[in-house]
C-alpha cells in the first residue's frame, strides 16, 4: 500500500463564523503548510482576528458552517472543530493574542510549565506530573537569553501590569516554548515601536523554521522583514478575496486597501454593511 | 423533655443538652481550679438569662439561625476506647514533611514540638517534646494544665473575652472541656509548630477552648484545626468555641486556626488577640467547612508599637454560610494592623464580612488597614463586605478596600489556548487569586495545605 507522504497542513474550508448572532466570516478558504509563512491583511474589521479565535476554538464564536482540520503529512485527518480549545493547543497549534489576558497571582513560569508539560503530553491529565522542574527552569532560561529577555521576567505574574511590550514579548516566549505544529499571530507587532517590531520579527524567524507553519496578522510590513511571505492573503468583508506572494504585502503596505475595495465591490460592500450593523448593535 | 432525655441516656453523664444537670457533671467529671469552676458557674448564669442573639442585632443579622435547635445539642460521653479522629488538614500537610515555597523549591518543616488531638470533647493524644517542656514550655489540655499552672493562667483564663458577650458566649464559657493551653515563658523561643486538632463524629459536639500566653520576648507557632462532624443532610455537628491570645511585650506569635468542618456542622466561635507593646501577632484563619460559621475576631493592640497582621483564606461551596466580624481595635500609640481577607464562593454559598478598625484617642501614629477580596465562581453565590472605621484619634493612618469579580471566560480561554483543560485553568486562576494571602502566611505547609484543599474543590465554573 502507497502512503502517501508529505507536509503537515492546516485546511481551512468555507469557513462561516458568526459573533453574538452577527456574521462575521462568509466563507474563508486557507491551507498552511507546516514550515511556511503566510501573511494575512486587511483592513480594521474585515475578520482577521475572528479567524484566529475560531481556529483556536473562543466560545464566543461560533462556527456556523466550514471546517477546520489538520491534516498530517500521511493524510490523516484531524477535525480540529470538534475539539476543546486546550485540544486544539495539544494537537499543535497556537494563537498569539493580540490583547492577551492577565491572570494575577500566577507566574509566567509557573503557567508555561503547565502549558509545556500538556502540549508535550497530550494525554496527560490534570494532577499527573508536571515535567521535572530542574529540567523546566533549565530550557525556559535557555530560551530567554535566546530572546534577550530578563530571567526575572518569568517570575512575573502573567500579562499582570504588562506594558504592551511585555505582552507581545511574552506571547513570542511562550510560542519559543510551545513550539507548535501552527501558529498564528495576531498583531503581534501592534503597540510596539520601531525597534520592538524588529526584535520580534528576528525572534519569530529564529523560533519558526521548518518545523513550524506560521499566519501572521498584521497592518504593517516590518514584521515580516525576517519572515517573508509565502502568501499573502487579503482579508475584505469576511473572505480573503486575493491572494499573492510576498510583493502583495508590500503593495498594500504602501497604498493600502483602495485598489482591493474596488476589484471586489461585493466584499467592500459586505464590511460597509458589517460596519453598519456593529454601529447599530453598539447603539442598542 | 430535657429531663427525661437527660435521664433515659445510658453513657453517664451524658448529657442531651446544656443544662445544669449536664453542668455539675462536667464540673465533677473534668475538675478545675476552683476559681476556674466559678467562672463556668457566672458563665451558666448569665447563659440561663439568654437567648439566641436577635437578628437585629448588627453582629447577627446576616446569619441565619431559624434552623438551628439548642436544645439539639449536649456534651458527648468518651468516645469508645480505640476511637480515632478523622484526619486534619494541617496534620497531613506537616506529615508530609516539606512545603513548597513560592519559588517552587522545598522548604523544610521541622518537626512538631508537640500535639494535641481530641474528639468530641475528649482529649485522645497529648504530646510535647521533652526539650520543650526543660525549657518551661507547657502545652496540653486545660484539665491536665491548669491543676499545675493555674497561677499563670488565671488572669487570662476566659478573661480575654467576655463571657457573657452573648448566648454562646456564655455557652462557651460555661461548658469549654478538652480545651488546649500553651504558655510559652519570658525569652523561650520556639522554633517547631505546635498542633492542636479538635475533631468530632457525626452529629459531634466540640466546646473546646484555646488559651495562648507568650510571656515577653518569647517566640511560638500554633497550628489549629478542625475536622469531622457529618455532611450537609446528616446529623451534622456542633462547635462552640473561643480562642484567646495574648503576645507580650516583644514576643512573636504564628497563630493559625483553620476551620474544616464537614459541611453539617455549625460553627460558633469567639477570637480575640492581646498584643503588647512591640508584639507581634501573624493570624491566619482558614475557613472551607461547616454549614454555618458565625465567627468574631478581635485584635486588641494594647501596647506601644505592637503589630498584627491578619490573613483570611475562606473557601465555600453548596449552601455553606459564613460570617465574619472582624475588630482591629487600636488602644496604644504607634500600633499597625493589617488584615487581608480573601473568598472564593462556589454554588449557592455566602460569605459576609463586617470589618472594623477602631483606633482610640490614646492610639496616635496608628496604621490601620483592612481589605477583603472575593471570587463568585458561580452566579448564585454571594457575598457581602462591609468594611468601617471609628477613628477617635486624629494623626492616623486608615484605609481599606473591597473588591468582588468572576472568573473572566477570556482567562479561561487564555490559559486553554496554551493547552491547560478549563477545570486545570480555572484552579490556576483561583489559586492566583488566593495567591496575595498566601504570600504572607510564612508556614509553607499551612500554605500549601490551604492551596491544595482549595484546588480540590473547585469544579467546572457556573
Amino acid at each position: 500500500m502507497a502512503v502517501e507522504t508529505g507536509t503537515d497542513r492546516l485546511v481551512v474550508r468555507g469557513l462561516h463564523v458568526a459573533v453574538e448572532g452577527l456574521e462575521i466570516l462568509k466563507g474563508v478558504d486557507l491551507e498552511i503548510g507546516r514550515g511556511e509563512v503566510h501573511a494575512l491583511m486587511g483592513p480594521n474589521g474585515s475578520g482577521k482576528s475572528t479567524l484566529g479565535y475560531a481556529i483556536m476554538g473562543h466560545p464566543g464564536y461560533e462556527v456556523t458552517a466550514g471546517t477546520v482540520e489538520l491534516v498530517d503529512g500521511d493524510g490523516r485527518r484531524h477535525d480540529l472543530l470538534a475539539m476543546e480549545p486546550d485540544q486544539r493547543a495539544r494537537a499543535g497549534v497556537f494563537l498569539a493574542f493580540q490583547r492577551p489576558m492577565a491572570i494575577p497571582g500566577v507566574r509566567l513560569a509557573d503557567f508555561l510549565r503547565h502549558a509545556v508539560t500538556n502540549v508535550r503530553n497530550p494525554q496527560r491529565r490534570e494532577g499527573e506530573e508536571l515535567m521535572a522542574m530542574r529540567e523546566f527552569r533549565g530550557e525556559l532560561k535557555a530560551k530567554m537569553a535566546e530572546l534577550s529577555m530578563d530571567p526575572d521576567f518569568a517570575r512575573r505574574y502573567v500579562n499582570d501590569g504588562f506594558s504592551g511590550g511585555e505582552m507581545k514579548r511574552a506571547e513570542i516566549l511562550q510560542l519559543a516554548m510551545l513550539r507548535p505544529r501552527f501558529a498564528i499571530l495576531d498583531e503581534t507587532d501592534s503597540g510596539l515601536d520601531a525597534d520592538a517590531v524588529r526584535l520580534a520579527s528576528e525572534s519569530i524567524a529564529r523560533i519558526g523554521g521548518a518545523e513550524m507553519g506560521i499566519l501572521i496578522i498584521t497592518h504593517h510590513e516590518q514584521l515580516l522583514e525576517h519572515n517573508t511571505p509565502l502568501r499573502t492573503h487579503v482579508m475584505l468583508g469576511g473572505r480573503i478575496v486575493e491572494s499573492g506572494g510576498a510583493e502583495l504585502a508590500a503593495e498594500l503596505h504602501k497604498r493600502g486597501y483602495e485598489r482591493i475595495r474596488a476589484s471586489y465591490p461585493e466584499a467592500a460592500a459586505a464590511e460597509r454593511d458589517l460596519g453598519d450593523r456593529q454601529a447599530a448593535a453598539a447603539a442598542v | 423533655m430535657t429531663t427525661a432525655a437527660t435521664t433515659t441516656l445510658a453513657v453517664p453523664g451524658a448529657a442531651a443538652t446544656f443544662d445544669a444537670g449536664a453542668l455539675e457533671h462536667l464540673i465533677g467529671a473534668a475538675p478545675l481550679p476552683d476559681w476556674a469552676t466559678q467562672r463556668r458557674r457566672e458563665a451558666f448564669a448569665a447563659l440561663a438569662g439568654s437567648g439566641l442573639p436577635d437578628r437585629r442585632s448588627e453582629n447577627w443579622m446576616r446569619t441565619d439561625l431559624r434552623l438551628f435547635r439548642r436544645e439539639a445539642w449536649g456534651l458527648r460521653p468518651r468516645p469508645a476506647a480505640g476511637a480515632v479522629a478523622p484526619a486534619g488538614l494541617l496534620a497531613a500537610a506537616i506529615a508530609g514533611g516539606a512545603g513548597t515555597d513560592a519559588d517552587g523549591t522545598a522548604a523544610a518543616t521541622g518537626p512538631l514540638g508537640g500535639r494535641l488531638v481530641t474528639l468530641d470533647g475528649h482529649p485522645l493524644q497529648e504530646e510535647l517534646d521533652p526539650e520543650l517542656a526543660r525549657r518551661g514550655v507547657r502545652f496540653g489540655s486545660a484539665e491536665s494544665l491548669l491543676p499545675e499552672i493555674g497561677h499563670l493562667l488565671r488572669d487570662h483564663w476566659c478573661t480575654v473575652i467576655d463571657p457573657a458577650a452573648d448566648h454562646f458566649a456564655a455557652l462557651h464559657a460555661a461548658f469549654h472541656r478538652a480545651s488546649a493551653v500553651l504558655h510559652v515563658p519570658r525569652g523561650v523561643t520556639i522554633a517547631e509548630p505546635l498542633h492542636v486538632l479538635a475533631a468530632i463524629g457525626d452529629g459531634g459536639v466540640d466546646t473546646s477552648h484555646v488559651l495562648v500566653v507568650l510571656d515577653d520576648g518569647a517566640e511560638a507557632t500554633l497550628l489549629t484545626e478542625t475536622a469531622g462532624g457529618g455532611a450537609a443532610g446528616s446529623a451534622g455537628g456542633f462547635h462552640c468555641g473561643a480562642t484567646e491570645i495574648v503576645v507580650g511585650r516583644g514576643a512573636f506569635l504564628r497563630m493559625v486556626n483553620l476551620q474544616n468542618w464537614n459541611t453539617g456542622v455549625w460553627h460558633f466561635a469567639r477570637q480575640r488577640a492581646l498584643v503588647h507593646e512591640n508584639g507581634r501577632l501573624q493570624w491566619t484563619l482558614g475557613a472551607l467547612g461547616s454549614r454555618l460559621s458565625h465567627v468574631a475576631q478581635d485584635v486588641a493592640l494594647v501596647g506601644r508599637n505592637a503589630s498584627a497582621q491578619v490573613n483570611g483564606v475562606m473557601f465555600t461551596e453548596g449552601r455553606q454560610q459564613l460570617v465574619y466580624n472582624t475588630l482591629q481595635h487600636h488602644q496604644a500609640p504607634a500600633c499597625r494592623s493589617d488584615l487581608l481577607y480573601k473568598g472564593a464562593l462556589q454554588d449557592r454559598s455566602r460569605l459576609v464580612w463586617r470589618g472594623m478598625i477602631k483606633v482610640d484617642k490614646a492610639a496616635q501614629k496608628t496604621d490601620g488597614y483592612q481589605r477583603n477580596d472575593n471570587l463568585m465562581l458561580s452566579a448564585q453565590a454571594r457575598a457581602d463586605s462591609i468594611p468601617g472605621l471609628e477613628i477617635e484619634a486624629d494623626d492616623v493612618r486608615c484605609t481599606h478596600g473591597a473588591t468582588s469579580g468572576r472568573v473572566d471566560t477570556d482567562q479561561i480561554f487564555y490559559a486553554q489556548a496554551r493547552g491547560l483543560s478549563a477545570d486545570e485553568a480555572a484552579r490556576l486562576v483561583v489559586a492566583g487569586f488566593f495567591q496575595q494571602v498566601f504570600d504572607r502566611i510564612t508556614i509553607p505547609p499551612v500554605r500549601d495545605a490551604l492551596a491544595r484543599a482549595i484546588g480540590s474543590r473547585i469544579r467546572r465554573l457556573s
